[in-house]
């Protein structure tokens, strides 16, 4: 079937068998391979990306579905010289290790940041709940966080 | 872990999705938030044949106040009501309940129809419509009925409705004033299925004697399990700690519960207990807090 969406600001244009997940048609068809696999059936986060401005996991949705819509990657954040706000935070506050997680938690906090600019921890730890890290430990990851709402210029957090 | 190939359709709007639906035949399936339906599709526990996929059908997402009870569009996806003013105004019990479920990635695609059709009995909306004697509305090529909350799910995933109809309205009923609710749930990380929870409505006479009350239990049994003993023996009595303590063990007869991986039947007997106290005393708080007029 032949599918219209916009990824990352493009408009791209692409035939995919229905069978094929979001989260493979990202990776394998258009090399956006920032969205992670981990679990395949909506327990660990990790392929999380933004449907319409909203997260979702990329593995429990179809690429067919993705027709006439709009998504954004961990791609879509920043650069390596000019890097996003909480890219830069995670950074500053040690908030990866191995990093595999990290494309998930990004696109989850993304809106989550927008709509919630000053966020207590226990509103920050709430919005996490639905992404496992296995290495870095929370801890660091909520200071990631909460930097990244103060600007990450402003390292009192870390103290 | 890859689905099975399946035809894939998108009508645009009910109609046109029955007559698909006529079309394939049993072994298709609609596809709503897919957030049951994919993850069982990629470990190749279902593998229909054809997926119509319900996600263009606008006309099936909506929330209206009808009078008094919330009409709820079968596509309404969970987020949708947990941030919508109007069920947070009219019906705060459904903003708690659904809150529970799942995570925020998870709730922005589910759909309160989705969850109904699964029918599990670990799920919150079930709870949800039982507890309030709700009722949903099933459309097939042969006409439209409705359907009461206690004639609609038959067991742990199935339900009544027949492999030609679908889902498309749920009507729960808004709660006046005296009455009060509250839902609890245990679980072992927050928004994991729960263990066991509790739903419970309480309402009082002006002489602040308990008149109607009800208790509904979550992953306690086959379906939702209406605690009708604990419940009975509340009416005309005063609410207080002690009264929900001793009507908390009588629940013990009241539910089935068939242990999961991390909870034993004692444990979950014991959860059940708890659980009822917390949530009669809570709902009881609450009525009193905005008495009949
Ligand atoms: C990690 C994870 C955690 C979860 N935790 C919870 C939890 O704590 N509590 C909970 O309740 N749920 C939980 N869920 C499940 C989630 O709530 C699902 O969204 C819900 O069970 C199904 O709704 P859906 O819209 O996604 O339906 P789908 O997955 O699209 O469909 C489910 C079934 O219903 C049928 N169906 C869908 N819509 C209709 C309709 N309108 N008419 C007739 N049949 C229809 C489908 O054919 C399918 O058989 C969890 C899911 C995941 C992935
Ligand atoms: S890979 Fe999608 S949630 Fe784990
Ligand atoms: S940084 Fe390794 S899993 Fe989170």
């Amino acid at each position: 079937m032949q599918i219209t969406a916009t990824i990352n600001g493009k408009p791209v244009i692409s035939e995919v068998e229905p069978r094929l997940l979001l989260s493979d048609w990202l990776r394998h068809d258009l090399g956006l391979a920032g969205t992670h696999v981990g679990c395949e059936h909506g327990v660990c986060g990790a392929c999380t990306v933004l449907f319409d401005g909203a997260p979702v996991r990329s593995c429990l949705v179809f690429a067919v579905q993705a027709d006439g819509h709009t998504i954004e990657t961990v791609e879509s954040l920043g650069t390596p010289d000019h890097l996003h706000p909480l890219q830069q935070s995670f950074w500053e506050a040690h908030g990866l290790q191995c990093g595999f997680c990290t494309p998930g938690i990004l696109m989850t906090l993304k809106p989550f940041l927008e709509q919630n600019p000053d966020p207590t921890e226990d509103e920050i730890r709430h919005a996490l709940s639905g992404n496992l890290c296995r290495c870095t430990g929370y801890q660091n990851i909520v200071k990631a966080v909460q930097l990244a709402a103060k600007g990450p210029s402003d390292t009192r957090v870390l103290d | 872990m890859k689905p099975a190939a399946f035809e894939y359709a998108a009508p645009k709007s009910v109609a046109e999705a029955l007559a698909l639906k006529t079309r394939y035949g049993e072994d298709a399936k609609y596809l709503a938030g897919g957030q049951s339906l994919i993850p069982a599709m990629n470990f190749r526990v279902m593998q229909p044949t054809a997926l119509i996929d319900l996600n263009g059908l606008s006309e099936l997402a909506f929330i209206n106040g009808d009078g008094d009870e919330l009409r709820i569009g079968a596509l309404t996806r969970y987020s949708a009501v947990e941030h919508s003013p109007l069920v947070a105004e009219r019906l705060p019990l459904a903003v708690e309940v659904v809150k529970h479920i799942a995570h925020p990635q998870i709730r922005n695609r589910g759909t309160l129809g989705g969850s109904l059709a699964h029918a599990d009995p670990a799920a919150e909306m079930p709870v949800l419509l039982t507890t309030l004697s709700g009722r949903v509305r099933a459309e097939s090529a042969r006409g439209s009925r409705w359907i009461a909350a206690a004639d609609f799910m038959l067991g742990p995933f199935t339900t009544i409705l027949e492999p030609d109809e679908m889902l498309v309205e749920i009507a729960l009923p808004t709660l006046p004033p005296g009455v009060g609710a509250a839902f609890q749930e245990v679980s072992r990380r927050h928004g994991d299925y729960a263990l066991l929870g509790a739903a419970a409505t309480l309402s009082l006479g002006t002489d602040g004697t308990i008149a109607a009350a009800r208790l509904v239990f979550l992953n306690a049994g086959d379906t939702p399990k209406v605690a009708g003993l604990a419940t009975t023996q509340l009416i005309g009595q005063t609410p207080s700690a002690e009264l929900f303590a001793t009507a908390a063990q009588a629940v013990d007869g009241d539910i089935e519960p068939m242990g999961t991986l991390h909870a034993s039947p004692d444990y979950q007997h014991h959860l059940a207990r708890v659980l009822a106290r917390r949530v009669l005393a809570r709902a009881a708080e609450r009525a009193q807090a905005q008495p009949v007029a």
